[in-house]
C-alpha cells in the first residue's frame, strides 16, 4: 500500500462522519464504534437462544441454599434456566449459572454499593443496561450478559474508569493482581477517547502497614465499607464529589484496626498495597504454600508467599469455617519476623557467659550428661505457645521416658485439668458463633486474642443486633456492648440470677459464654470453672443437644494440641524444684523461681526471652518451614506446610528430641513425621484428622458445685500488645513499627 | 499517519482555546482533605451557642429519634452560619456528636456539598453565578469587577475580613441573568441573609459592596430599575388587559 493510498484513507477518515461510518476499518481515531446489531437487540436475542446449550459450572463452586423452597423462582441467565432462591441479585443469579459478572465494587462479604456500573448486563424488557449487583432477580427474569449491549456498556464503564486512572502499571504492586488490569484486557478497549490531562489525589497515609496511591483508586468504596462493616472502625470515607471525589480519613488519622491489612486485598486496583512488601516482588515470581497461621488460637487460613528461601508475604486464604477470607494484621505482617534473631547452630554457654557455636553431637552429648545427672523429679519440660503437637508428643514421650511427667504448655497454667476436652475448646465453633444471640464474655479481650474470632462476633452483633455482655477490664470493643464487672463476682452474680444480665441469657435462645484462657492463670480458675457449671445447671438454654453456648477462647496456637496430648502439670511446684529445666520454644515462661543452679536447655527458633537463661541452645524451625499439626481453639486440627528452607542447622523440633533420646539412651520409637503421627494416634486421635473439627464428646465441664469462692481480683488484660505476642512477631521490624504507631495506650 | 497528525493539531487547537482546566477551584471546596491551622484543628473547641441550642432540638425533631443522622445538613449550615459562614472541623466533630455519627460521616457530607465552606470566608461572602445563561450575559465581567474592586483573588477575603469572593453553579435566575447572591454572616445565624441581587452589571456590584460596606442593606430582587421581579424591562408588553375569563358553565343558570 503506497503513502498516497494510506494517507487519503487518513483524509477521508477525518473528514468523515465517524459515528455512522460502517467499516471500522476506516476510523483510525474512534475506535468505539456504533455497529448496526446494537440498534437491533432482538437480532442479538434471537442467535443467544440457542436450543442445545453446553453444560456450565457454577463460578467458584457457587452453591444454593434453598432456605423455604416455596421462595425458589427461576431465571434465564443467556438462556439457561436457573433456579435460585428469592432475594439473590441478578449477579448471583449469574454466577450459579456459571457466568462470571466483572465487577469492582461488588464484595460478597459487603454491602451492595452498585457504584462502578461494571457488573451492566442487559435485562430483557428493561430500556437500559442494569447493574446486575444491586437488582434483585425477580421470576422470569431473561438476563443476557453476552449481548452487544452488554458488551458495550462494559466497554464504556472501562473506558471511563480508565479515563484518570494512571498508566502506571510497570511501576504498580498490584500488576498482576490487579481486577483493573485483568477485567480491562477481558472487556475494555485498546484505547481511549480522554485527552484531557488526568487528574491526581493526595496520597493519604494510613499507617506502617497501608501503603496508598490514592491516584490509581476508582472509587470502588470496597475500602470504606469494610472498615466501617467488618473492621468498625469508621475512619474511611468518601470526600468531595465528582471528579475531585477521593477516599480519605479529612483529617490526619492512621488506620487503627486490627484486620486494616485486609484492604489490600479488597482493593481492586493498587491504590491500597502492603507497605513492607513495596517494590519486593512480582506476584508471578512468588510460590504459594497453603498452610496456617500460628501467631493465635484461631488457626487462620493462610498462603505464604515466598521467593527461593526468603517470605516475602502472607496473604489470606478462604474457610468459612474459620476466618472467612480475612486475617489479622498480625498474621500478615509478622512474616519479617521470620528472618530476623534466628537461631541457626547449636550453641553452649561457656565459662564466660557467652554462647559458642558447637557440633549438634557435642551439644546432645552435654545435655545428655545433665540430664543423667539429675532425680527424674526435677526434670521440667515446657512447651510453647507455637509447638505443634508432634514437638510436644516426643518431648512428652522423651521426658517420660526419662521419668519425669512434669511438661506442660504455656498458657495452660496449673490449675486446669485436660480431662474434658469441653473444659478447654470453643464449643460453638468459630462460625457457629453466628447462631448466637447472646455473649457473655468473661475475662476476655477478643479483639486482641483472637481477632477473627472478634470479627465474627462482630458480624453477628451487626446482623443479628445480638446483645454483649463483658466481665473485665475496661477495653476497646468494636461493636456495642455491655460492661457488666471487672471482677469474677459479677458472674457469681449472674449465675444467680440477681444480676440484670441473667434475664438477657435466659430468654436468649443460643447464649454463647466465652471464657478468655487468660483465667487459667488465675488462683481461683477452679472455682470460675464451677461457676461456669453452675452456670450451665441454671440456664438450659446454654447446652442443648443442638448447641453448646460454653466457650473457652484459647491463646495460643500449641494450647489446644498440648491438652489433647495430656501436657499437664504433675505437681504444683514445678519451677521451684527444678533442675533440668527443657524449654521448647518457652519464652513467657516465668523463670524467677527457678534455682540459680538449675540447667536450662532452649530449643527454639528466635533469639527471644527464653535464651538468656539457657545454657545450652538447640536451634529449630518456625512453622513456615516445618509440617506440624496445631489444632485451634474450636478443636479443628490443620497442618502447616513447609514453604521455604530451614535456617543453617536448624532441624525440625520432634527430630531433635528424637536425636536427645538416642544419646540418652531411651530411643524414641519414631524415625519419621509419620511415626511420631501413629503415636499420637494413640493418644489424641483426633489429631490426625486433618482440616476436621471434633466437637467434644462431651459438653459441661463436669466440676464440683463450687465449694471455693472465686476472688475478687478484676480478671486482667492478657494480650497487653496485639502486634507482639510472641517470638516471631517480637522479631518483626513491622510488628515494632506497628506496636509503636498504632497500639493503644 | 496524516490522520494522527492531524487529529494531534485539532488537539492543539482545542488546548489552545480551552481556559486553563482548574485555575483556582475554591479553596474551600479544593481539597479534600484537612490542614491543620492554629484556628482551625480539631483541639479548637467548638459548640453551639445558647441561642442555637434550641434551634438544634428544634431541627431534630424533624425527624425519627433512630434517623438523628438525617439532620445532618441542617445542622451544619446551621453551624456555618454560627461560625461566621465557615464550617472549622471542630464545628463538625460537634455535629457529629450531636447526631451520633463516626466524625468521618459528617465529613462526607461537608465535602459533598460546595455550599459548605472549610475555608474562612468574608462576613458577606458574594457568590457570583458562574453557569451558562449568567456566563453570557457576563458573569466574568462581574466576577473580575468585583475582584478588581477587592482587590482579591477568588475565594480570598479582604484584609478587614468583609468580603469574600466565590463562585456558584446555577441557583435558579437564569431569567435575570447575571446575578451573584450575597450571603450575609455579619450578625451570625440570627440576622442570616442569603439575598439575589439580580440584572447586575460590573458598575452596579460596585456600588452593592460599597453599600454593603457601609452597613446598608440595599434592596435584593433585580438591579434594573426597568424592571418588576422578573417581568419585562419597560413593563408588561402582553397581557395588559383583564384576562378572559375561563369558558365556565353558568352554575346559577340551572
Amino acid at each position: 500500500m503506497g503513502l498516497g493510498s494510506l494517507a487519503s484513507r487518513a483524509l477521508r477518515s477525518s473528514s468523515s462522519s465517524r459515528v455512522l461510518s460502517t467499516n471500522p476499518r476506516y476510523n483510525l481515531i474512534r475506535t468505539i464504534v456504533s455497529t448496526p446489531e446494537l440498534h437491533k437487540p432482538e437480532a442479538a436475542t434471537e442467535a443467544a437462544s440457542e436450543p442445545d446449550l453446553p453444560k456450565r459450572t457454577p463460578i467458584a463452586g457457587a452453591r444454593v441454599h434453598f432456605p423455604n423452597p416455596d421462595d425458589v423462582i427461576e431465571v434465564f441467565v443467556d438462556g439457561y434456566p436457573v433456579k435460585i432462591p428469592k432475594g439473590m441479585t441478578v449477579l448471583q443469579a449469574c454466577s450459579v449459572a456459571g457466568v462470571d459478572i466483572p465487577r469492582f465494587c461488588y464484595h460478597d462479604r459487603l454491602s451492595i454499593a452498585g457504584n462502578c456500573r461494571m457488573c451492566l448486563v442487559e435485562v430483557e424488557k428493561s430500556p437500559k443496561p442494569v447493574a446486575s449487583c444491586a437488582m434483585p432477580a425477580l421470576p422470569g427474569m431473561k438476563i443476557k450478559t453476552d449481548t452487544p449491549i452488554a458488551k458495550k456498556a462494559r466497554e464504556g464503564v472501562m473506558e471511563f474508569l480508565l479515563m484518570n486512572h494512571p498508566l502506571d502499571c510497570p511501576i504498580c504492586d498490584q500488576g498482576g493482581e490487579c481486577d483493573l488490569q485483568d477485567q480491562s484486557m477481558a472487556f475494555g478497549s485498546d484505547r481511549g477517547r480522554f485527552t484531557e490531562t488526568k487528574r491526581s489525589v493526595v496520597d493519604k497515609n494510613l499507617g506502617p502497614l497501608v501503603k496508598t496511591v490514592m491516584t490509581r483508586c476508582i472509587q470502588c468504596t470496597r475500602c470504606v465499607r469494610f472498615a466501617s462493616e467488618i473492621a468498625g472502625v469508621q475512619d474511611l470515607g468518601m470526600l468531595g464529589r465528582g471528579s475531585g471525589e477521593e477516599i480519605g480519613t479529612y483529617v490526619e488519622k492512621l488506620m487503627t484496626s486490627e484486620l486494616s491489612g485486609n484492604v489490600i486485598d479488597i482493593c481492586p486496583v493498587g491504590a491500597l498495597t502492603s507497605k513492607p512488601f513495596a517494590f519486593k516482588a512480582r506476584n508471578w515470581e512468588l510460590k504459594g504454600t497453603e498452610t496456617i497461621d500460628v501467631t493465635d488460637a484461631v488457626g487462620s487460613n493462610i498462603r505464604i508467599d515466598s521467593r527461593g528461601p526468603e517470605v516475602m508475604r502472607i496473604v489470606p486464604r478462604l474457610n468459612e469455617d474459620i476466618n472467612e477470607e480475612w486475617i489479622s494484621d498480625k498474621t500478615r505482617f509478622c512474616y519479617d519476623g521470620l528472618k530476623r534473631q534466628r537461631l541457626s547452630d547449636p550453641m553452649i554457654r561457656g565459662a564466660d557467659g557467652h554462647f559458642k557455636p558447637v557440633s549438634w553431637r557435642d551439644a546432645l552429648a552435654v545435655v545428655a550428661e545433665v540430664l543423667h545427672q539429675v532425680k527424674p523429679e526435677e526434670i521440667v519440660g515446657v512447651a510453647g505457645k507455637l509447638s505443634d503437637a508432634e514437638s510436644m508428643m516426643s518431648l512428652k514421650d522423651f521426658l517420660n521416658r526419662m521419668g519425669s511427667n512434669n511438661i506442660w504448655c504455656e498458657g495452660n497454667g496449673k490449675y486446669l485439668d485436660a480431662d474434658l476436652r469441653s473444659g478447654y475448646l470453643m464449643n460453638s465453633s468459630i462460625s457457629g458463633l453466628e447462631k448466637a444471640d447472646c455473649f457473655l464474655l468473661v475475662g476476655t479481650q477478643p479483639r486482641v486474642e483472637a481477632a477473627m474470632v472478634n470479627a465474627r462476633i462482630r458480624k453477628t452483633v451487626r446482623a443479628t443486633k445480638a446483645k454483649v455482655g463483658y466481665i473485665g477490664p475496661p477495653t476497646d470493643f468494636n461493636y456495642d456492648h455491655d460492661h457488666l464487672g471487672t471482677t469474677p463476682e459479677t458472674l457469681a452474680a449472674i449465675a444467680d440470677g440477681r444480676h440484670p444480665f441473667s434475664a438477657a441469657l435466659s430468654t436468649a435462645k443460643n447464649p454463647a459464654i466465652i471464657i478468655g484462657a487468660g483465667i487459667f492463670d488465675r488462683q481461683d480458675t477452679a472455682a470460675i470453672l464451677s461457676l461456669l457449671n453452675s452456670l450451665s445447671a441454671k440456664f438450659k438454654n446454654l447446652i442443648t443437644p443442638e448447641w453448646n453456648g460454653l466457650n473457652v477462647l484459647l491463646l495460643n496456637a500449641a494450647q489446644a494440641a498440648a491438652l489433647d496430648l495430656g501436657l499437664t502439670p504433675e505437681s504444683d511446684s514445678g519451677m521451684e524444684s527444678a533442675k533440668f529445666v527443657y524449654l521448647m520454644g518457652a519464652d513467657d515462661t516465668n523463670l524467677d523461681d527457678l534455682p540459680k543452679d538449675a540447667f536450662v536447655v532452649y530449643q527454639g527458633h528466635h533469639g527471644d526471652k527464653g535464651v538468656y537463661r539457657a545454657n545450652v541452645i538447640f536451634p529449630s524451625t518456625v512453622f513456615s518451614e516445618k509440617e506440624g499439626t496445631y489444632e485451634n481453639t474450636e478443636g479443628c486440627v490443620q497442618q502447616t506446610v513447609p514453604a521455604v528452607p530451614t535456617v543453617g542447622d536448624a532441624r525440625e523440633d520432634w527430630k531433635i528430641t528424637r536425636a536427645l533420646s538416642e544419646v540418652c539412651g531411651v530411643r524414641l520409637p519414631y524415625d519419621s513425621i509419620s511415626g511420631v503421627r501413629s503415636r499420637i494416634k494413640n493418644v489424641a486421635p483426633n489429631l490426625l484428622r486433618v482440616d476436621e473439627r471434633e466437637a467434644a464428646v462431651f459438653s459441661g465441664l463436669l466440676k464440683p458445685e463450687g465449694s471455693e469462692k472465686v476472688s475478687a481480683v478484676p480478671f486482667g488484660v492478657t494480650v497487653e500488645n496485639f502486634y507482639m505476642t510472641d517470638a516471631i512477631t517480637r522479631a518483626s521490624k513491622i510488628m515494632a513499627q506497628c506496636s509503636a504507631l498504632l497500639a493503644k495506650k | 499517519m496524516l490522520a494522527r497528525l492531524a487529529s494531534k493539531r485539532l488537539l492543539e487547537i482545542r488546548q489552545a482555546f480551552r481556559q486553563s482546566p482548574q485555575t483556582i477551584r475554591s479553596l474551600s471546596t479544593a481539597l479534600n482533605y484537612h490542614i491543620d491551622t492554629p484556628e482551625n484543628n480539631p483541639n479548637v473547641p467548638w459548640e453551639f451557642n445558647e441561642a442555637n441550642k434550641p434551634k438544634v432540638n428544634e431541627i431534630l425533631s424533624h425527624y425519627p429519634s433512630n434517623y438523628k443522622q438525617s439532620a445532618v445538613i441542617p445542622l451544619l449550615d446551621l453551624a456555618q452560619q454560627q461560625h461566621g459562614g465557615w464550617l472549622p472541623v471542630s464545628a463538625m466533630d460537634a455535629v457529629a456528636k450531636v447526631v451520633e455519627v463516626a466524625p468521618i460521616r459528617v465529613y462526607e457530607v461537608a465535602t459533598f456539598y460546595s455550599m459548605f465552606n472549610r475555608a474562612k470566608v468574608g462576613k458577606y461572602h458574594l457568590l457570583v453565578c458562574g453557569t451558562t445563561p449568567c456566563m453570557i450575559r457576563g458573569s466574568r465581567e462581574i466576577e473580575d469587577a468585583l475582584l478588581k474592586h477587592l482587590g482579591v483573588k477568588r475565594n480570598e477575603v479582604t484584609k478587614d475580613g468583609l468580603f469574600s469572593v466565590g463562585e456558584m453553579e446555577c441557583m435558579g435566575c437564569c431569567v435575570n441573568a447575571p446575578m451573584i447572591t450575597v450571603a450575609d454572616y455579619s450578625t451570625g445565624s440570627k440576622g442570616y441573609t442569603y439575598n439575589y441581587y439580580e440584572d447586575v452589571t460590573p458598575k452596579r456590584v460596585v456600588e452593592i459592596v460599597e453599600a454593603l460596606k457601609r452597613g446598608e442593606k440595599p434592596p435584593h430582587g433585580t438591579q434594573n430599575p426597568e424592571r418588576i421581579n422578573c417581568g419585562p424591562a419597560g413593563g408588561n408588553t402582553t397581557l395588559l388587559g383583564e384576562p378572559k375569563p375561563p369558558p365556565c358553565r353558568d352554575l346559577d343558570a340551572c
